[in-house]
C-alpha cells in the first residue's frame, strides 16, 4: 500500500467558495418569517387605540414594501455563503493592496468592541455614566498626540477622507480669521497623494495644484516653489507617497509653503513604517491625520466602518471640531464651549468602537512594539521587493537602487509590452491562487501598475509564497498568455462583462432596476 | 535562574531576531535603519515615545481594558429614553453573526472576482433598501445620516445649477452644524419656520421662501421632534413649482407602516440606517444612505460607489461591478463628485441582513409597535399634572417633546433625578431650542415595554413633585 501522500506545489491549489447563490429576493417564501416584534400589551391597545390606522392616506404606506419573506436560518446561510465568497485579512496574504496597510486585526480588540459595556452605550448617555469610554478616548487622543508630535486632535472623522476633509475645513478658518479666506483660493498636492488629499479640497471650494515627481520619483521642490504664492492656502501631502518613497526634502517644502503664508496638513493615513522614526511635529506641520483602520489595526469592514484622528498644534486647536474630550483631574467631560470650532464633522464623537479597538493595539505593544512594527514593516517590504524583482518583466520605476519604507508601486510595464498581458489581468488571475491585488489609484502615472505593501502581519513564508504566486502569473504571461487572458478560474464567478454597468440603458444598481430593464431591453 | 523575558510580539510573525538577520541577509543590508536613509537625521524621532508600558499578554490587556470598561453604566442596564440620532432598537443576532465573520469584516476593497461576497451582499443591500423605498438607485453607505443629507443637497445644487437650499428651523444642532460647514462656500441655506402646535413645516412660510434660485426644499419625516410630515406632498409640489428639488431625510426603519418618500414626490431619499441592526456603540453604529430616481443626471451625481450587475460568460451566474466609476473621486481625483473613500460598507451588509430577516411583515408590525408605544408613553406623559407634551397635534414616530415649565424644574434636575432611579432620560432641548423652554426630547421603540414605560411615567411623578 502506498502511504506518502507528497508534495506540495509550489502554488496554491485554491479554490474560492463558489455557491452559485441567488439574489435573496429568488429565496422569498411567502409568508416565512426571520424575525418577530415584541407583541404589544393589550394596555397600550386599549389606551391608544389605532395608530397607525389613524395616519393620513398621503403618509401611510399602503402598498407594503416588496421585501423578501424568509426564516431565519435561510437568511443566515445565504449570508453565511456570501461571506465565504469574500476574502479579508483573516483568510490571505492580504499584500496586495498597498497603500491599505492590510494588517491583522486581533480577534481579543473585537470582542472587547463587541461588549455590552461598549455596544449599549447611547451617545447622549450622562457624562458621568460613560466615564470609561470617554476615558479611553482621551488616553487615545495622548497617544496620538506623542506619535505624531502634534498638540490636539479629534476623533470624530469616521475615516480617513473625512479627516482631510476636517483638517482642510479648520485651514479655511484660519484663513477666514486673518481675512485671507478670499485671497488663499490654491491648495497644493502631490499625484502620489492619496486622491483624497485633491478632492476634498476641491469640494471645499479650492483650486488644486497637482505636483508631479521629479526625474528620480522624488516629490519635485523646484516645481513646488514654481507653485507656491500668496494664493497658496495649503499644502496637503502623503509622506511616504504612494510609492514608499520617503520625501527627504519635506521640512524645504513645508518652510516654502509656510513662507508664503500657507498652512501643511500631513496625510499619515498610512504612518505603519514610521511609527517612532519620524514625526508630523519635527517635520513641520501644522495638522495631520492618521487613519485607525490602517496604521492602527481596526479591521477595515468590507470598506468601512473605520475610523479617522485629525491632529493639530495648538496654534490651530481652537478650530477642532466640537466636543474636545477633556479631563479635570477627577472625571472626563465633553467640552462644547469651543467658539471658534469648525463645529460638527459627524454625529456623536466618531466610530468609537474603533478607538477601543485602537486604544488596545496601542496598550498591547507600547513604544517599542510600535516600533517593531514599523521596523518589521519595512524589513518586510524591502524583503519582498528584493524577491519580487526577480521576477521577468516586473520593475520599480523611480528612486533607483534606493530602499523603500513600507510599500513599493512597481510596474509591469515592461511584461506588457513583451507579453501583451496587463497588470490588471494578472491581478485576476492571481486571484486565482488565494489572494489578490489591487492595480493603484488612478490616473497611472506608473504605467501597468500594481502596488504591494507586506505590513508587520506577514511571515517570510507569506512573503515568499505571495512573490511565488506572482513569479508563476509572470510565466504563464510568458509562456501561456491564454490562461492569464482568460481568468479568473477558481474564482467565485467567471469573466463578468463589465461595459453594462457604464451604460445608463443597462446599469442596474438594484434588483428592481435589473428587473425592468432585461423587460424593456426585451421589448425593444 | 528564570529566562529572559521574550522579545517577540504575536502580532508580528517576522519579529525574531534570526528571522530579522536571515531577510536583511538576504536584502544585503546591515541593519533596518538603511532602509530610513531617505529621512534625515534632523527628522528623525530618536527617542522612545511616552506611552504607557505595554500590556504584552492578552490576559492583562483585557484585565485592563475591562476594568477602564467597568465605569460605564449602559442602556441596558439602566433604562434609556435617549434618541436624537442614535436609537435602542433591538439588534438579531444574526446581524452580529454577519457582520463578525471575518472574511466581511477584515476584507477591504478586493475586486468583483476575489471579493464576490461583498459586491453581492452589497448589491443587495442596495436592493432590498430600493425596495423599502421605491427607490432604484442607492449608494454603498456614506458615513452617516449628517453626510447623507450634506451630500444629498449638494448633488441637488449640482443637477439644478442653483446655490441655495431651504432647510427647517426645526433640525438637529449638530446636523445642521455639519450641514454648514459642508456646504461651504458655495451653496447658501434659509431656513424655514415649523409650526408651534405641530412642529412641523410652517407651509405658509415655505412658499413664501422658495424660489427660481432654490436648488432644494429639505424636509425630515419625523422631524427632529418626532412629528410624521403630513404635508410632504403638498410641499413636493411647492418645491417642483419652482424647478427645485425635493430632498427628504427620513429613518428608514418608519418605512413598514409610512410611504417612503419617492410615493410623495422625494427627488432624493437620505438618512442614516444605524436603526437597521446596528448597535449603538456610543456613536459608532451611524451609516449613511442616499437614494433616487434611475436617471443619468442623478446617478452622475452620486460621489459614493454604486454596485451593479452584470452578466459573466456563465449563463445565470450574477456578477457585480462599480456603475459609472469615472464620476468617482477614485478615478478623477479632484474631477470627481466631492469625494469617495472608506466610509461604513459592513453596516449596509449588516443592514441588508437586518431586512432581509425582517421582511415586509416584520417590518410593518415594527412601525406599528414602535408608533403605538410613542403614543402610549404620550398620553401617559401628558397626563402627568404640570408636564406638556409638544407638539401633540401631529403623528410622532418614536420621539416627542416633554415640557417642563409647568413643574418649574430644569430639565438638567429632572434628569439628574432621573439618573439616581436609574433612568437616562430624554435630551435636553434647552439650549438648541430656547423658545421650547425646558424641554427634552423623549424615544421610545419597540424595546420599551409598558412596565418600561409605566416606570418612567411614575419615576416622573416622582422627580417633579
Amino acid at each position: 500500500m502506498k502511504m506518502r501522500i507528497g508534495e506540495k506545489p509550489v502554488v496554491r491549489r485554491f479554490h474560492q467558495a463558489r455557491w452559485d447563490e441567488p439574489i435573496i429576493f429568488e429565496l422569498s417564501q411567502p409568508g416565512q418569517r426571520g424575525m418577530l416584534v415584541p407583541e404589544i400589551e393589550d394596555e397600550i391597545v386599549a389606551e391608544v387605540g389605532e395608530v397607525v390606522g389613524a395616519l393620513p392616506e398621503g403618509i401611510r404606506r399602503v402598498i407594503a414594501p416588496q421585501l423578501p419573506e424568509m426564516s431565519q436560518p435561510h437568511v443566515l446561510r445565504h449570508f453565511a455563503r456570501l461571506s465565504q465568497e469574500n476574502l479579508g485579512v483573516d483568510l490571505n496574504i492580504d499584500i496586495g493592496q498597498g497603500t491599505c496597510t492590510m494588517k491583522y486585526s486581533p480577534k481579543v480588540n473585537d470582542r472587547l468592541a463587541n461588549s455590552g459595556k461598549m455596544q449599549d452605550l447611547h451617545p447622549l448617555q450622562p457624562e458621568s455614566s460613560v466615564q470609561g469610554m470617554l476615558e479611553v478616548m482621551y488616553r487615545l487622543e495622548s497617544f496620538l498626540k506623542e506619535i505624531s508630535g502634534l498638540d490636539r486632535f479629534t476623533l470624530q472623522p469616521r475615516a480617513g477622507s473625512a479627516a482631510i476633509y476636517a483638517n482642510v475645513s479648520m485651514m479655511r478658518a484660519f484663513h477666514a480669521m486673518n481675512n485671507q479666506a478670499e485671497q488663499r483660493d490654491e491648495v497644493i498636492t502631490t499625484i502620489f497623494s492619496h486622491p483624497s488629499n485633491a478632492a476634498c479640497a476641491k469640494t471645499a471650494g479650492y483650486k488644486v495644484i497637482t505636483l508631479y515627481p521629479d526625474q528620480d520619483g522624488y516629490p519635485d521642490l523646484g516645481a513646488l516653489k514654481a507653485a507656491v504664492s500668496e494664493r497658496t492656502a495649503a499644502l496637503l501631502v502623503t509622506n511616504p507617497e504612494d510609492t514608499g518613497i520617503f520625501n527627504p526634502r519635506i521640512e524645504e517644502f513645508v518652510k516654502a509653503v509656510h513662507d508664503a503664508g500657507g498652512l501643511c496638513s500631513y496625510d499619515q493615513a498610512n504612518a505603519n513604517g514610521i511609527l517612532g522614526i519620524t514625526r508630523a511635529r519635527e517635520a513641520g506641520f501644522d495638522l495631520c491625520h492618521f487613519n485607525l483602520h490602517k496604521t492602527f489595526s481596526t479591521p477595515h469592514g468590507c470598506g468601512g466602518p473605520g475610523a479617522g484622528a485629525s491632529g493639530v498644534t495648538k496654534e490651530l486647536a481652537r478650530f477642532l471640531p466640537s466636543p474636545t474630550i477633556e479631563y479635570d483631574g477627577n472625571s472626563y467631560f465633553l467640552d462644547y464651549d469651543r467658539p471658534d470650532s469648525i463645529g460638527k464633522v459627524g454625529p456623536f464623537y466618531g466610530v468609537s468602537q474603533n478607538m477601543l479597538r485602537a486604544y488596545a493595539w496601542i496598550m498591547s505593544l507600547g513604544a517599542e512594539g510600535l516600533r517593531e512594527v514599523a521596523e518589521v514593516a519595512v524589513l518586510n517590504n524591502n524583503y519582498l521587493m528584493s524577491k519580487v524583482l526577480e521576477i521577468q518583466g516586473l520593475d520599480a520605476p523611480y528612486a533607483e537602487g534606493k530602499r523603500r519604507i513600507e510599500q513599493v508601486r512597481y510596474s509591469w510595464e515592461e511584461l506588457a509590452e513583451q507579453s501583451g498581458i496587463h497588470s490588471e489581468e494578472i491581478g485576476i488571475r492571481v486571484a486565482d491562487f488565494g489572494t489578490h491585488y489591487w492595480t493603484s489609484h488612478h490616473p497611472y502615472v506608473v504605467a501597468e501598475p500594481m502596488t504591494l505593501e507586506p505590513t508587520e502581519s506577514y511571515s517570510k513564508a507569506d512573503l515568499d509564497e505571495y512573490a511565488a504566486i506572482l513569479q508563476h502569473v509572470a510565466e504563464e504571461a510568458y509562456t501561456n498568455p491564454e490562461v492569464v487572458k482568460s481568468a479568473p478560474h477558481n474564482s467565485t464567478v467567471h469573466q463578468t462583462d463589465h461595459k453594462v454597468l457604464d451604460d445608463p440603458q443597462t446599469w442596474a444598481v438594484t434588483w428592481r432596476a435589473y428587473q425592468r430593464k432585461i423587460g424593456e431591453n426585451q421589448e425593444e | 535562574m528564570r529566562k529572559k523575558r521574550s522579545r517577540s510580539y504575536p502580532y508580528i510573525p517576522n519579529s525574531e531576531f534570526a528571522i530579522k538577520k536571515e531577510m536583511l541577509e538576504s536584502v544585503g543590508a546591515a541593519s533596518i535603519e538603511e532602509f530610513y536613509a531617505d529621512i534625515p537625521e534632523r527628522l528623525r524621532f530618536r527617542g522612545e515615545l511616552n506611552l504607557p508600558p505595554a500590556l504584552r499578554s492578552e490576559f492583562e490587556l483585557v484585565k485592563h481594558i475591562e476594568q477602564i470598561l467597568a465605569n460605564n453604566q449602559t442602556s441596558r442596564e439602566y433604562l434609556n429614553f435617549l434618541g436624537a440620532g442614535c436609537y435602542q432598537h433591538h439588534v438579531p443576532a444574526v446581524c452580529d453573526e454577519i457582520n463578525s465573520r471575518g472574511e466581511f469584516l477584515t476584507a477591504y476593497a478586493g475586486e468583483p472576482y476575489d471579493d464576490h461576497g461583498r459586491f453581492q451582499a452589497l448589491f443587495e443591500y442596495q436592493s432590498l433598501m430600493g425596495e423599502l423605498l421605491n427607490m432604484d438607485v442607492v449608494n454603498v453607505p456614506t458615513y452617516d445620516g449628517f453626510q447623507a443629507s450634506a451630500t444629498s443637497l449638494r448633488m441637488a445644487a449640482r443637477i439644478t445649477g442653483r446655490d441655495r437650499v431651504l432647510l427647517p428651523k426645526g433640525i438637529n444642532a449638530d446636523k445642521f452644524s455639519k450641514i454648514v460647514d459642508y456646504l461651504k462656500p458655495e451653496i447658501d441655506l434659509d431656513l424655514y419656520d415649523f409650526e408651534a402646535e405641530t412642529g412641523l413645516a410652517k407651509v405658509g412660510n415655505l412658499k413664501e421662501m422658495v424660489s427660481e434660485d432654490t436648488a432644494a426644499v429639505y424636509i425630515e419625516s419625523p422631524s427632529c421632534f418626532g412629528g410624521i410630515e403630513t404635508r410632504a406632498g403638498q410641499i413636493a409640489d411647492l418645491a417642483h413649482q419652482k424647478g427645485a428639488l425635493y430632498v427628504v431625510s427620513v429613518d428608514p426603519v418608519s418605512l413598514g407602516v409610512l410611504k417612503p418618500p419617492a410615493d410623495y414626490g422625494a427627488d432624493i431619499a437620505c438618512g442614516d440606517i444605524q436603526s437597521l441592526g446596528m448597535h449603538m456603540s456610543f456613536g459608532g453604529g451611524q451609516a449613511g444612505f442616499i437614494a433616487t430616481r434611475d436617471e443619468v443626471e442623478y446617478v452622475m451625481e452620486y460621489p459614493s460607489r454604486l454596485f451593479g450587475i452584470a452578466p459573466t460568460v456563465v449563463a445565470g451566474e450574477y456578477g457585480f461591478g462599480d456603475v459609472a466609476y469615472e464620476r468617482t473621486s477614485f478615478a478623477k481625483r479632484e474631477g470627481g463628485k466631492e469625494w469617495v473613500g472608506t466610509a461604513a460598507a459592513l453596516w449596509g451588509i449588516t443592514a441588508g441582513v437586518y431586512l432581509s430577516l425582517m421582511g415586509p411583515r416584520g417590518m410593518s408590525d415594527l412601525g406599528e409597535a414602535i408608533m403605538m408605544r410613542t403614543r402610549y408613553a404620550m398620553q401617559k406623559i401628558d397626563q402627568i399634572n404640570g408636564l406638556k407634551v409638544l407638539f401633540q397635534n401631529s403623528h410622532h414616530f418614536r420621539e416627542f417633546v416633554v415640557n417642563f415649565d409647568g413643574v418649574g424644574k430644569e430639565v438638567v434636575q429632572v434628569n439628574r433625578d432621573l439618573l439616581a432611579r436609574n433612568i437616562f432620560g430624554g435630551k435636553d432641548l434647552s439650549l438648541e431650542f430656547p423658545d421650547l423652554g425646558q424641554s427634552a426630547l423623549y424615544c421610545v421603540t419597540e424595546v420599551h415595554s409598558r412596565a418600561d414605560i409605566d416606570h418612567l411615567v411614575d419615576s416622573l411623578v416622582e422627580v417633579i413633585a
